[in-house]
């Protein structure tokens, strides 16, 4: 059954939406999630290796030779996460300190590798660019609800950091000051509920909202 | 054997395609990763260190060559004069390197002000060396060109209690810097002639 190009957009939004309904790359996920910001950063880092390692492998689907199309890949999805390592870097330091090694672990990141054996090296280019934007931007989603959810009720705040302050300010909504300090949801008498930040509550947290995704579908 | 010379072949071309990209990336993108590691690893110490300049110590920097390797020196204008620099030097602490960045007045060859940049010593003990003032406050006034011994070592530096080999690293880092400056002071006093406006 051909899908069309919209629908192999809102695919990757909903019915597949990574890492939920996959349930692949779910190292990260967790361990990233702790703030907002995390998240978002973590989200845009996939969804531009993403992109351009799908619309690559795309490309190359005639000339890559089947046996060692893994290798390619790797190699295709290795240097766009370095590429992006490096810009991280260059242009916003303290967010790349704070995800330290999951970003090179883009590199080994399942979803990425998935979509260009199971899709890219198989369909056009158009339609891998579509399929890569949906998943990137359903795997930036759902790593901004699971950041939110902890770190509203894990520390009370939130967060949404430089990076998206700096683009909103841009367009003329608050200032980057306001976006970066971190904004108390509830009053000051509020208690952290420390256990949402680490690990365990990842966990939970992922497992409630699968919950509510599953119920939803019915 | 025409697969196997085509997979070699696309191997090669995508690996030097790799290559060729992240290497363009890499160029672009080096002075501002400079940058931004001078304002967020280094940046505080230098602030603290050259406190109350009337120039931004980050931007006013030069490089110098000293030996084998480029060392790189932060200026402090005070009063409108550039008597003053920063610069790094390391020791090995308990657990690895340790960088100690350093200021020194280039009029009377003294101390500052000495902060830790980066280090891996166990926190709680050896990292007090970064958060407690009073171990860096002991340094100021010193004159650096002498040699900087731990007081168990008959020295006259007052280690941080329960973390000698950091107090000793932060010593030899110091020891290190002496030599450095007074290696490179004539180059160094030429330079700042240009800071002072």
């Amino acid at each position: 059954m051909a899908k069309t190009i919209v629908q192999e957009f809102t695919k990757g939004l909903w019915d597949e939406i990574p890492p939920f309904r996959l349930v692949l790359g779910l190292c990260p996920t967790l361990a990233v999630t702790k703030t907002v910001e995390n998240g978002i950063g973590m989200g845009v880092a996939f969804t531009f290796v993403l992109v351009c390692s799908n619309i690559l492998v795309s490309a190359l689907r005639k000339v890559i030779p089947p046996k060692v199309r893994i290798a390619c890949f790797i190699i295709i999805i290795a240097t766009f996460v370095t590429v992006v390592e490096l810009l991280m870097q260059a242009y916003t330091y303290p967010l790349f300190l704070k995800l330290g090694i999951f970003i090179p672990l883009i590199v080994v990141n399942c979803i990425v590798l998935g979509r260009a054996e199971a899709f890219a090296s198989k369909k056009g280019i158009a339609a891998s660019f579509v399929d890569a934007m949906g998943m990137g931007i359903g795997f930036t989603l759902s790593l901004i609800a699971l950041g939110s959810l902890r770190e509203i009720i894990g520390s009370g705040t939130f967060t949404l950091g430089s990076m998206s302050g700096a683009v909103l300010s841009k367009f003329g909504i608050g200032t980057l000051s306001f976006w970066e300090t971190p904004m108390q949801v509830f009053g000051p008498s509020f208690q952290p509920f420390q256990f949402m930040i680490e690990a365990p509550g990842a966990f939970v947290c992922l497992g409630l909202m699968l919950c509510i995704m599953n119920l939803f579908k019915k | 054997m025409r697969e196997m010379i085509k997979m070699i072949v696309v191997l090669t071309v995508l690996s030097v395609f790799s290559g060729g990209l992240l290497a363009a990336v890499r160029n672009g993108t080096k002075d501002k990763i400079e940058n931004q590691q001078l304002q967020f690893v280094k940046g505080p110490a230098i602030n603290a260190i050259l406190e109350g300049a009337s120039n931004n110590p980050i931007s006013d920097r030069f490089k110098l060559k000293d030996a084998e390797s480029e060392r790189s020196f932060f200026v402090g204008v005070f009063n409108g004069e550039a008597n003053a620099v920063a610069f790094e030097s390391f020791g090995k602490g308990f657990g690895g390197e340790l960088g100690v960045m350093i200021g020194v007045n280039t009029k009377d060859d003294k101390i500052i002000g000495v902060g830790i940049t980066t280090h891996s010593e166990t926190p709680g003990v050896g990292s007090r060396a970064k958060s407690d003032p009073s171990f860096a406050a002991q340094f100021k006034g010193v004159s650096l060109t002498g040699e900087f011994k731990v007081k168990s070592d008959g020295g006259q530096v007052d280690a941080v209690s329960g973390a000698t080999l950091t107090s000793r690293g932060v010593s030899v880092a110091l020891t290190d810097a002496g030599q450095i400056y007074k290696r490179l002071k004539p180059q160094l006093t030429e330079k700042l002639k240009s800071f002072t406006k």
